[in-house]
């Protein structure tokens, strides 16, 4: 108890002058620019990237934290985000997929944030929207549409960004289409209702390629369109060389970072609204809350809706960067993946959401690959490891620990929401010395949520 | 469980004619849902062709030839669902939590039968042993292997949350399911098994021909396969025991009182954790029968193949009334016939259009859709108001 008391208080000696006052200006901006030159004069994707890579990262969340000026905060997010980290991309292309990738499932885990961790809502088929997003644009924007209706023809490529606002009209109504029925379940039965919906969706698609083919089925759709990039050619004029592909790059990261942005402060002004605060009190304790007055089911139809408008929306963009869908994309592992990262980073929590879908996002595509290229290596040197096992096969099982173990050790998640921390050590003020050393010595997760 | 809990006596020793009664009465019971689904159903698709038949003049006889056939079937879904669905039914009775992992612990049970009937062939004793000795011995390593496992689980990843908030127990069990897939995987593809695991048996003999339809002048021969006519006995020889265990014994006494009121119970002097425990023990031992047995059925087994029937289990366990362990039983045999009629059918009454297997899915959840939002009870349960 006692070691563990003093390096806490070691920690925060080091940490706060540094997280406060001139020396956290100075401290920041050495941190950001010493990653962002490590990162631009080493491109090559090897281990010492990778880490350099998370520090990177890391450097926005320790930003994020500090106690500087907001608008210090800004600089350097529109410095690492908007101007180092394409730079990099273009050195690298493989690190600005995997931002983008991430920026993708952090909208996704916002909007699941906002059902699950906001409202209380388990839902299990949250993919099933962004499927349908993908869908509109997948099919309104190939051949496939003429397979509808012979008299119709794809629609020109610059629709993308109508389709943005119908993606988030289509995810919209979808949400409240399921929501009306199911929504008054009580809360272990919709997860499983949810869980069957999302399975009925990806079965849908996969069959509806008879009596009329929308679908394409099994085989998914293919050569699905990308907007046409607008300053194209004013870029070109600059004497960049680039290939389209590195465009469409640069493209869909900007893209994404902007709707990531948008989706950021849309569910932070929720969250501390009216409306957030009746979902607050539903999560909290049902009967009372609507003792109280809240409209139970029309507030849990807003969040039904709202979460699955993010994921229509992102469902567009994701249909034109990864050029081709099929069922088997929208499977319930994918939505199982963003409750993870909702779980992880801290159910209610916004900061919290975009950590946990960084961090599993990073997982996957880094993390995973690099543990499998280490153990090949250790088994070429005659290591017993079977030859079928590969991490990167063995999402399943990472998943399914995170999730045990996070309900077990740390339901509250990896960066708790403020209020629900607050609540919780209003119960836990007796045991505040237990709370000190969590880490050594999990306290029961009774009084948590 | 809780609402069907016969009041118990208050002598102490029952008589044969009551203990026959609390075991067979249940049985009855199902049996005339099996009888009366089987029936309504045919009923119903026979008046569908009738309607169809100016348009299609052969609708008739091509419903009529299969219907048999989809009856048989029908039984063999509903068994198999049934089994599966006691184990959601008595752990959601005693915990008021859905065990989503324990579609898992059905899929283990038939991986386990695939090893043992892979260990008896790689030692060549796979043709010597007789046919009915193979099944008892499938059928018990994989209880007894499941039934462990499923009191492994609930130690480890259930027990330590009891009384949590209920989401989390839930995201627990789906975290346990991840796990088991995956480390059935690994076992799996790192041993000779394979992914796909084989299911090797001996031979069950010949197809019993039960009867020939005469259909104008052609005869429809009417055929149970052995396979089934195991599953379909194993399965009826379970559930008769479960229910003699749950309504006639000391036990199933203590598993009925904790089922009610955990609290009382423990004040009664009943070991609650142990009961819990034991519940787990006896859900996961018949999920693992009914693996070992769907197994049989099919010929292979997969890690993933849990996850869909270990679903429709669970709608038919909320069809017959969760926590209700004969609404358990019916709710799967309805569910069962309405699957294997919809598969069958769907695409003879749609000239085509939509496949019937595909959409039997769509069709369950569909009814477990459906029934949470106009009768949540179920079709044997009562309705409860929720407690403040």
């Amino acid at each position: 108890m006692t070691t563990s008391t003093s390096s806490q208080s070691l920690w925060q000696r080091v940490t706060a002058p540094l997280s406060s006052g001139p020396a956290a200006y100075g401290f920041l901006a050495l941190y950001v620019l010493a990653c962002s030159i490590l990162l631009v004069t080493n491109p090559r994707t090897e281990l010492s990237t990778d880490v350099v890579f998370v520090l990177f990262l890391l450097s926005m969340l320790v930003a994020y934290r500090s106690r500087v000026a907001a608008w210090f905060k800004v600089i350097l997010g529109v410095f690492a985000l908007g101007v180092v980290l394409p730079y990099f991309g273009t050195l690298n292309p493989f690190y600005i997929d995997v931002a983008t990738q991430a920026g993708i499932f952090t909208t996704l885990a916002l909007g699941l944030n906002v059902v699950v961790g906001f409202a209380g809502l388990l839902d299990l088929g949250y993919v099933a929207f962004f499927a349908v997003g993908a869908y509109a644009w997948g099919i309104f924007s190939t051949p496939q549409i003429s397979q509808i209706n012979p008299a119709w023809g794809p629609v020109d490529p610059v629709m993308f960004y109508p389709f943005l606002i119908i993606g988030l009209i289509l995810g919209l109504i979808t949400g409240v289409l399921l929501g009306l029925p199911v929504l008054r379940l009580r809360g272990d039965y919709l997860a499983i209702v949810t869980l069957g919906f999302g399975e009925v969706i990806r079965v849908v698609a996969n069959n509806l390629d008879r009596p009329i083919n929308i679908t394409n089925g099994s085989q998914g759709i293919r050569a699905i369109e990308r907007p046409p990039l607008i300053i194209v050619d004013q870029i070109r004029n600059l004497g960049v060389v680039a290939d389209d592909n590195r465009l469409y790059q640069l493209f869909f990261y900007y893209l994404v970072l902007i709707i990531v942005l948008l989706t950021v402060i849309v569910v932070a002004r929720l969250k501390h609204s009216r409306i957030g605060r009746a979902w607050e009190a539903i999560r909290e304790d049902e009967v009372a809350a609507v003792a109280q007055g809240i409209p139970r089911v029309r507030m849990k139809l807003m969040a039904f809706a709202i979460g699955a408008s993010f994921a229509g929306v992102m469902g567009v963009v994701f249909a034109s960067k990864q050029l081709f869908i099929n069922p088997p994309t929208f499977d319930l592992l994918r939505s199982i993946n963003i409750l993870v990262m909702v779980i992880l980073g801290g159910m209610g929590s916004i900061p919290g959401a975009m950590l946990g879908a960084i961090i599993v996002t990073m997982l996957d595509l880094q993390i995973l690959p690099r543990i499998a290229a280490v153990l090949r290596e250790a088994q070429a040197a005659g290591a017993p490891i079977p030859r079928q096992f590969d991490p990167t096969q063995y999402q399943r099982l990472l998943f399914g620990l995170l999730l045990v173990v996070m309900m077990i050790f740390r339901p509250e998640g990896l960066w708790p929401d403020e209020r629900r921390r607050e609540e919780q050590h209003e119960i836990e003020i007796a045991e505040e010395e237990l709370e000190v050393d969590k880490d050594a010595k999990p306290t029961s997760p009774n009084s948590g949520r | 469980m809780a609402v069907d809990a016969t009041v118990a006596p208050t002598t102490a020793r029952r008589s044969l004619g009551e203990v026959l009664g609390v075991v067979f009465g249940p049985v009855g019971q199902l049996l005339a849902f099996i009888v009366g689904s089987a029936v309504s159903l045919a009923l119903i698709v026979v008046v569908l062709a009738f309607i169809l038949s100016p348009t299609q003049p052969d609708i008739m006889q091509r419903v009529v030839i299969i219907l048999p056939q989809v009856i048989i079937d029908g039984l063999v879904r509903g068994f198999l669902f049934a089994t599966i669905a006691l184990g959601y039914t008595m752990v959601y009775g005693v915990l008021e939590f859905i065990n989503f992992a324990h579609g898992e612990i059905f899929m283990i049970g038939g991986v386990v039968g695939a090893t043992v009937s892979f260990l008896l062939v790689s030692t060549g004793t796979l043709e010597s042993i007789p046919p009915l000795v193979f099944v008892l011995l499938v059928i018990l390593v994989a209880m007894a292997f499941c039934g462990m496992l499923a009191v492994t689980v609930e130690r480890v990843a259930y027990r330590p949350l009891r009384g949590a908030p209920r989401l989390v127990p839930l995201i627990s069990a789906i975290g346990m399911s991840l796990i088991l897939q995956d480390l059935a995987r690994l076992v799996m593809t790192s041993t000779p098994l394979g992914f796909n695991a084989r299911y090797q048996t001996p031979n069950f003999g010949q197809p019993i021909q039960l009867f020939t339809m005469q259909l104008g002048d052609r005869s429809v021969p009417v055929i149970l396969s052995p396979r089934d006519l195991i599953f379909i006995v194993a399965a009826t020889i379970m559930l008769v025991v479960l229910n003699y265990v749950v309504n006639a014994t000391k036990l199933g006494k203590a598993i009925r009182a904790t089922a009610q009121d955990m609290p009382t119970a423990s004040l009664m002097g009943i070991d609650v954790n142990r009961i819990v425990a034991l519940t787990f023990l006896i859900g996961g031992a018949l999920g693992g029968a009914a693996g070992a047995l769907f197994g049989l059925r099919i010929g292979t087994v997969n890690p993933y193949m849990g996850l869909i029937p270990g679903l429709k289990a669970f709608t038919a366990a909320v069809l017959g009334g969760i926590g209700n362990i004969t609404g358990a039983m019916v709710g799967g045999v309805v569910l069962g016939f309405l699957e294997a009629f919809v598969a069958a059918y769907l695409s003879i009454f749609t000239a085509g259009n939509f496949s019937g297997a595909a959409y039997a899915d769509v069709a369950a959840f569909s009814i477990l859709i459906l029934l949470l939002i106009f009768r949540p009870s179920g079709l044997l349960g009562e309705a409860t108001t929720q407690k403040v």
